[in-house]
């Protein structure tokens, strides 16, 4: 035990890990399954209820029937990269939830364990760059299957989430300013007297808004616009490899929301209830607005998404900057 | 942050510095000699990204985010479309290879002369500045008091960069 | 410093890892359990029924391109804003002007971007 004790730190990273990348996982089967039954619901359906209570196991039948899937690869396709994009598109979205804190730290069993894996002092610039890296899994998918469908769509696609980055990362800028630092848990803290959504909403917004694009939901959801692209990119894709682009896409969404409660709804703070819970119920509601979304707004066009993009979201995101300077300078 | 202090940092450290300096080495060759031109794009990518762990280890985190950001996630995604954007260069028949090789090799052999003689004999002093913690505060306050001139000409440059891209790309268009 | 980054170093390896077991045994599933049905056919990639006309990877408009390099030229100004956004607090006024023009000069170069058409779709 003695000789072992070094590696203690190292198994806790390990199991930390894993928890991360289940829970990640079964989060992403049961925001399907709630995307699925509220959808129903708002569409005066009833929805998945088959399978167990409520339709509480629809996600594991759905994932014995995706592995057991035929594989096709199409015969145009690039076999090494083909294969390999799902793996490039789910990869950085597993890690850019790395540094988003669920709460303080607590003790099991006499270790102190912190509810994040770190907490790096460029935090928010490393969701940003894996937020970028994002792209690859989209172009290298639409690239590699030789299909004219996955080609545009995946063009569309990275056009519009490279212009909706920007918005998106200007809009937290207003945030930063107010905290003092890229660390996400130390964002938390700064808004300890007042959520920075009181004084920052419009850069809240701008946020929100730009991430709708940026994960490709509706009304966004240009690159699926299944009435002209089949389904953009992955449209050549089948079973876990196909699972996979859905589980990146619903993950993103997960991290978008932690980051959207972490910049903007002071993390995992409030009273009464645990700081995890708080942060389970913040972006539950956040899921929960992206599944409204989708089912009230109809999708745009792509030339005015992107010039919504360029023309309206940016100039904006910059105003909204240079105005909180000066509101703080005048402020002291 | 779990303690790692009974761990043998230094040794961990050295073997995944010796990891990514073989990753980059092996990507940044495979980047002038595989035949599919999209293939060795991929490969720069994958050389870019390796130097980013790079600078993490050079205790430069903020560099090592904004080498994925820009380098990884925008620069390679030009490259990216520029190879997609010309058809002819997607031909896998047509190599990395064109009738100008010998002047390369030339200028290759003499940089790496040159490279080499510095490796050689420079001294390679440690500096002893206490490495900062906060580099980000650092580097924000540097930017718009000591180094406030350079900062402003960049956003000039930035400024005739766009320009530029404008005129190529319309001329492109055009004609 | 660096070791701060070895749980993202290992947590990096175990998602790498989760994924490709994860397309490694789907792989192996669909070949132990289902039963394939050799068909040409079902390997001509989707074109709405249709047989496949032309190259799947065409050339593109050049407006993508366009938007890859504006991108970056405002990702490096996003770099800049980061740094200058955390030490504000310190800096005040001076932090104004300076960002001030900074963003200007970027707001005229985005005007003249949008005067130009480049942000408009064909």
């Amino acid at each position: 035990m003695e000789l072992l004790s070094p590696l203690v730190p190292i198994l806790i990273i390990v199991i930390k890990s894993g928890v991360a990348i289940f829970a990640l996982v079964t989060a992403f089967a049961y925001a399907v399954w709630i995307e699925r039954r509220v959808m129903a619901r708002m569409q005066s359906r009833i929805g998945p209820n088959r399978a167990g209570p409520f339709g509480l196991l629809q996600p594991l039948a759905d994932a014995v029937k995706v592995l057991l899937k035929e594989e096709i690869i199409p015969q145009d396709a690039k076999v090494p990269i083909y294969l390999l994009a799902p793996a490039v598109s789910l990869v950085p979205a597993l890690l850019s939830f790395a540094v988003v804190p669920i709460g303080p730290e607590i003790e099991i069993l006499g270790q102190k364990i912190t509810l994040y894996l770190a907490d790096l002092n460029v935090g928010v610039l490393y969701v940003f760059a894996l937020a970028s890296v994002g792209v690859y899994g989209i172009v290298l998918a639409g690239w590699s299957s030789g299909s004219k469908y996955s080609f545009l769509g995946a063009l569309r696609s990275s056009a519009q989430m490279l212009s909706y980055e920007l918005p998106l990362g200007l809009s937290v800028v207003g945030a930063l300013m107010l905290a003092g630092t890229l660390s996400l848990v130390q964002l938390v803290e700064a808004q300890k007297n007042a959520w920075f959504i009181l004084l920052q909403p419009l850069g809240f917004l701008i946020f929100i808004v730009s991430a709708v694009a940026e994960v490709n939901r509706a009304p966004f959801d240009l690159p699926e616009a299944e009435t002209e692209l089949v389904a953009g990119y992955h449209t050549e894709y089948t079973s876990i490899k196909w699972a996979f682009f859905y589980m990146a896409e619903y993950i993103n969404m997960i991290v978008v929301s932690s980051i959207a409660v972490t910049l903007f709804f002071g993390g995992w703070q409030g009273p009464f209830f645990p700081p995890a819970v708080w942060y389970f119920l913040k972006v539950a509601a956040f899921i929960f607005l992206f599944i409204w979304l989708r089912a009230t707004l109809p999708r745009l066009r792509y030339d005015r998404l992107m010039q919504f993009g360029w023309k309206i979201l940016l100039p904006l995101s910059l105003v909204n900057i240079i105005a909180t300077a000066a509101i703080m300078v005048w402020q002291g | 942050m779990p303690p790692f202090e009974n761990l043998p940092t230094d040794l961990v450290l050295q073997g995944i510095f010796l990891l990514v300096a073989g990753l980059i080495v092996v990507a940044a060759v495979a980047v002038v000699t595989l035949r599919n031109i999209f293939h060795s794009a991929l490969a720069l990518i994958l050389c870019f990204s390796a130097v980013a762990g790079l600078y993490i280890l050079l205790e430069a985190p903020f560099v090592a985010a904004v080498q994925v950001l820009i380098y990884v996630g925008a620069i390679s995604v030009l490259i990216l479309f520029a190879v997609m954007l010309t058809e002819r260069v997607m031909d896998p028949k047509m190599g990395a290879r064109n009738e100008q090789w010998w002047l390369g090799l030339l200028l290759t052999a003499i940089a790496a002369t040159g490279l080499g003689a510095i490796v050689g004999f420079a001294p390679w002093p440690l500096s002893k500045a206490p490495i900062i913690n906060d580099q980000i505060t650092a580097l924000g306050k540097e930017f718009l008091t000591t180094y406030v001139l350079p900062f402003e000409v960049a956003s000039l440059l930035l400024l005739m960069a766009l320009l530029g891209a404008i005129i190529i790309a319309r001329e492109k268009e055009g004609g | 410093m660096p070791e701060d980054y070895l749980p993202i170093l290992i947590y990096f390896l175990i998602a790498v890892g989760f994924a490709l077991a994860g397309i490694a045994t789907s792989h192996l599933l669909s070949f132990l359990f289902v039963r394939r049905r050799a068909a040409k056919d079902k390997l001509i990639p989707y074109e709405s029924g249709m047989l496949p006309q032309g190259p799947a990877r065409r050339r593109f408009h050049v407006q993508f391109y366009l938007v890859a390099v504006l991108f970056i030229l405002f990702d490096i100004e996003i770099v800049f804003l980061f740094p200058w956004a955390v030490v504000f607090r310190e800096l005040q006024i001076l932090g104004l002007i300076e960002m001030g023009l900074f963003i200007l000069v970027l707001f005229l170069g985005l005007i003249y971007v949008w005067k130009k058409g480049a942000l408009e779709w064909e």
